[in-house]
């Protein structure tokens, strides 16, 4: 019996340069996203002379959000409730779709590892130099170079923390600010945090974020089913695995059949014909040259099947096909594959080849990781016949992502969305509500007449100051005054909401000033767009007494 | 227990050793730079004990060494707004009440902090919305009728030395005789019904008129408007401070009453007193001094703006005859002056 732990040193991991498809296209998504983050703050936007310029602000002093032409209040929070719905939504449709392609593209610490990586491949060299490097004394070059990275992630931490604080605050002033030792301390200190959360987690803590710290994982596994897209290895194309020999196998008679099941429907005579290995025994694709397991920043083995740690960055497909290139086979050895593109039986020429985890001579038995699924029972038990396999092709990718639970998903995201838009086109720019004063509920005055008081408020959206005419339609008839100042006309200044306490009075012996209670709508009408906004209320009379 | 550590077939992991009920644990070890930061947060809390207050003991807690306190911080934050303050504090001491609401951030400050002095001192009897008790003639501040005057110097003083009270000399004073050990119960129903028919709840009586001049006009005039100088209600408005019933109106005759308010002055202090004189003042029903005269030059540029469209059935609405372009306080803007607090 061992031992073993309870704590364990974090494994270091290596990866190694790769260039490929999805290589390029998360250089473009890292681009796009880092360009996205440090440059926005910057963009200036033109909204007049009382309301700042800069085209993204979230500025919490005054409560209000600005992104371009739209400007948020807070009571228009259903906003934000809204996007955050539709960020929700997205995130399960994109799971069940292609499962953890946030994990793998535009996760934050994804990509702050890979920028983190790519400098740490500048200055320390590619894997081997980098694991001989670890290995070696802490001598002056390993000083050196170990100093070097450090600053140039410092550098990119301090950026990261920076672009961060200028998203509340005009930019340019901040900056000069932050330069002169002039900014507010909370704008040091959140800089300060955001530099070392961005320099360890990046730097050092990589894939433990994911695999201890990170929630996502864990909900996002919960929301993948058997037909969602993830990484993952044809092991009944690769398997056996081992290096071959330059022999190939003499082309078997079921060769249309197996070369279906294995390569898709377009595979040719040629790579349907099994490598051999140097003692003659019939080899899968897998040459098993560790390209994948070299290349991952998780340091897991995808060959081992779909597993938590696997945050499906694709780098191990890009790896495997460069690989399959270099020895003729066809790509997609590693490839994005649902579950159920499993093919149910084997081809029977190769009974040495069975899905993972069954025991089989000159196979290679491979643990299935924690939450690997047991392969299906019946592949397992029915041996290969050619009618088992008759009705089984490969789904095509379309299938995988066009399927009800993704159309539900997609349907419910763009209903929000298009909720989301047609209420940011027809909020009005002004806007009013009347809370009527309940206590007391009126009150009579001397001549007799009966005044009920409203609380009125405008919101003045505009740039510049307002008039506001209020007034009053009913049934009856109603005079309007305002509280501390003569006339009917209330001035808002620009981008803010005026409070003004309405009196509304009802003559004496007047139907309103007798009835119990009397409709009434208060209007509010601005002087230069004629824009309109009303509430409708109560008056109380004298009646109820 | 230890010795029941095995490796788990499914998995390949080995077990704890720890078994309950037949169900293991699994030894998937964790990090150890987990274990650190779990040792950090019991660093960070040592430490913290330390600086900060922490233990509970009987009377209070432990101080810390940083002397950290959040009732001293409120009372510096008030100490801060009162210095803030002291120059508006200063300006309401020396303005002429009359003419507040003509400097529009001292009067803001001024109703502002009066709503609060309101709040705390005046609403157990007037109410927290300024309508008085009817039933306990507790007046109502909301409308416009005013035993000792509404404009907002004769509020100050009702509030600074009160009504009817022992305590300050100055204090407002008028007292109506008991008519109950003076008129016969006939007399008392005529008047009764004379003075309710003034304010025309009920008709005209014979012998009403001439019994009124007797025993009220004096103090009451002859018409049964009152008379501010002694406190003395309008009888002929709609507005009745006891209820204006046929039952109310026969016990104030028969016993007279009158309601007591104690002087403010001393204990609020005068920067209060005319704060919350301004925030009544402008509850709705407040007085001014003289009509602003409306200029031809001020009509001329009220005429200039264009009139609202509203719908046909809006009531036609006065033109504001020259509406002074107001500033007014905006719910955004400028930092929060808090109100001082009672000093007591």
């Amino acid at each position: 019996m061992s031992n073993a732990p309870l704590f364990a040193a974090q494994e270091p991991i290596f990866p190694r340069r790769v260039s490929g498809f999805f290589r390029r296209l998360k250089w473009w998504i890292l681009g796009i996203t880092l360009g996205i983050y440090y440059i926005t703050p910057w963009i200036r936007w033109d909204r007049g002379p009382n309301l700042p310029d800069q085209a993204v602000l979230i500025d919490m002093a005054n409560r209000r959000f600005y992104f371009f032409w739209i400007e948020i209040w807070p009571h228009e929070f259903y906003f934000v409730a809204g996007l955050l719905i539709m960020a929700g939504l997205g995130l399960f449709l994109f799971t069940s779709a292609l499962g953890r392609v946030w994990c793998g593209y535009a996760c934050p610490q994804t990509v702050w590892t890979d920028l983190f990586l790519l400098v740490e491949r500048w200055i320390e060299g590619d894997r081997n130099a980098r694991v001989r490097l670890w290995k070696a004394k802490w001598d002056a070059r390993k000083w050196r170079l170990r100093l070097t990275k450090w600053m140039v992630w410092l550098l990119i931490a301090v950026a990261t923390g920076g672009a961060w604080v200028f998203y509340f605050a005009d930019a340019p002033t901040l900056a000069r600010d932050l330069v002169t030792l002039q900014a507010p301390m909370v704008a040091y200190a959140t800089i300060g945090v955001l530099t070392a959360t961005t320099f360890v987690f990046g730097g050092f803590l990589r894939e433990q974020v994911c695999i201890y710290m990170c929630p996502w994982p864990r909900i996002q596994g919960a929301m993948m089913d058997a037909g969602t897209l993830t990484v993952g290895y044809r092991d009944w194309r690769g398997e056996p695995r081992g290096k071959g020999s330059a022999k190939r196998a003499a082309v078997a008679e079921d060769v249309g059949e197996a070369a279906r099941v294995r390569y898709g429907a377009g595979a040719d005579k040629d790579v349907a014909t099994p490598r051999l290995s140097r003692s003659g025994e019939t080899l899968g694709d897998c040459i098993d040259c560790m390209a994948c397991v070299n290349v991952c920043p998780m340091g897991i083995d995808i060959r081992e099947g779909q597993q938590m740690e696997c945050i499906t960055c694709a780098l191990c497909i890009d790896a495997c096909d460069e690989v399959m290139a270099k020895i003729g086979r066809p790509r997609g050895l590693i490839d994005y594959l649902a579950l159920d593109d499993r093919p149910p039986v084997l081809p029977g020429e190769h009974a040495a080849v069975r899905p993972m985890g069954t025991e089989a001579e000159g196979a290679t038995t491979i643990k299935p990781a924690p939450g690997d699924p047991a392969p299906a029972p019946h592949a397992a038990a029915q041996p290969f016949t050619a009618e088992g396999s008759r009705d089984w092709s490969p789904q095509p990718v379309w299938k995988h992502i066009f399927r009800p639970r993704t159309l539900v998903y997609t349907t419910l995201w763009a209903a929000i969305g298009v909720f989301l838009l047609v209420a940011l086109f027809i909020r009005p720019e002004i806007e009013m509500t009347v809370a009527p004063v309940r206590n007391p509920t009126f009150v009579t005055l001397s001549d007799g007449t009966i005044r009920n008081t409203y609380d009125v408020r405008l919101r003045n959206k505009h740039g510049e100051a307002r008039v506001f005419d209020l007034a009053v339609t009913s049934t009856g008839a109603l005079d309007v005054t305002l509280e501390g100042q003569p006339g009917t006309a209330v001035t808002v200044p620009p981008d803010a909401t005026q409070r003004q306490r309405l009196y509304v009075t009802a003559e004496p012996g007047s139907l309103a000033a007798t009835s119990e209670r009397t409709d009434v709508r208060i209007w509010a009408e601005d002087r230069i767009s004629g824009e309109q906004a009303s509430r409708d209320t109560i008056f109380n009379g004298a009646g109820n007494q | 227990m230890a010795d029941d550590k095995r490796i788990d077939e499914p998995t390949g992991v080995e077990t704890t050793g720890h078994s309950w009920d037949g169900i293991e644990e699994l030894n998937n070890p964790l990090p150890r730079w987990w274990l650190w930061s779990f040792y950090a947060t019991i660093v960070w809390g040592i430490i913290y004990v330390i600086l900060f207050p922490a233990w509970p003991l009987v009377t209070g807690a432990t101080k810390g060494v940083l002397n950290y306190s959040t009732r001293a911080n409120v009372a510096a934050d008030i100490e801060r707004v009162n210095l803030s303050n002291a120059e508006l504090q200063q300006s309401l001491l020396n303005v002429d009440l009359h003419a507040l609401d003509r400097n529009e951030a001292l009067n803001a400050y001024a109703v502002s902090a009066g709503a609060a002095v309101f709040a705390n001192n005046c609403s157990q009897c007037h109410g927290r919305g300024a309508a008085g008790v009817q039933a306990a003639g507790y007046p109502n501040l909301l409308d416009d009728d005013w035993l000792w005057g509404g404009q907002v110097e004769d509020i100050a003083y009702t509030v600074r030395h009160g009504i009817r009270n022992e305590d300050d000399p100055e204090a407002r004073y008028s007292e109506m005789p008991a008519f109950g050990e003076i008129l016969a119960e006939e007399e008392i129903d005529i008047l009764v019904q004379h003075v309710r028919s003034l304010a025309g709840l009920d008709e005209p009586v014979v012998g009403g008129e001439q019994l009124f001049l007797d025993n009220c006009a004096a103090c009451h005039a002859d018409d049964g408007t009152g008379m501010r100088e002694l406190g003395a209600p309008n009888l002929t408005d709609a507005i009745w401070l006891y209820g204006g019933t046929e039952e109310a109106v026969s016990e104030t005759i028969h016993n007279s009453r009158f309601g007591v308010m104690p002087p403010w002055g001393e204990r609020l202090g005068e920067v209060q007193v005319r704060a919350v004189a301004a925030y009544v003042h402008g509850l709705g029903g407040g007085e001014q001094q003289v009509a602003e005269p409306v200029t031809e030059a001020e009509r001329d540029a009220a005429a200039d703006v264009p009139e609202a469209s509203f719908p046909a059935s809006a009531e036609e609405t006065p033109a504001e005859a020259g509406a002074p372009p107001v500033a007014p306080v905006t719910d955004d803007a400028g930092p929060v002056r808090l109100p001082p607090l009672p000093s007591d």
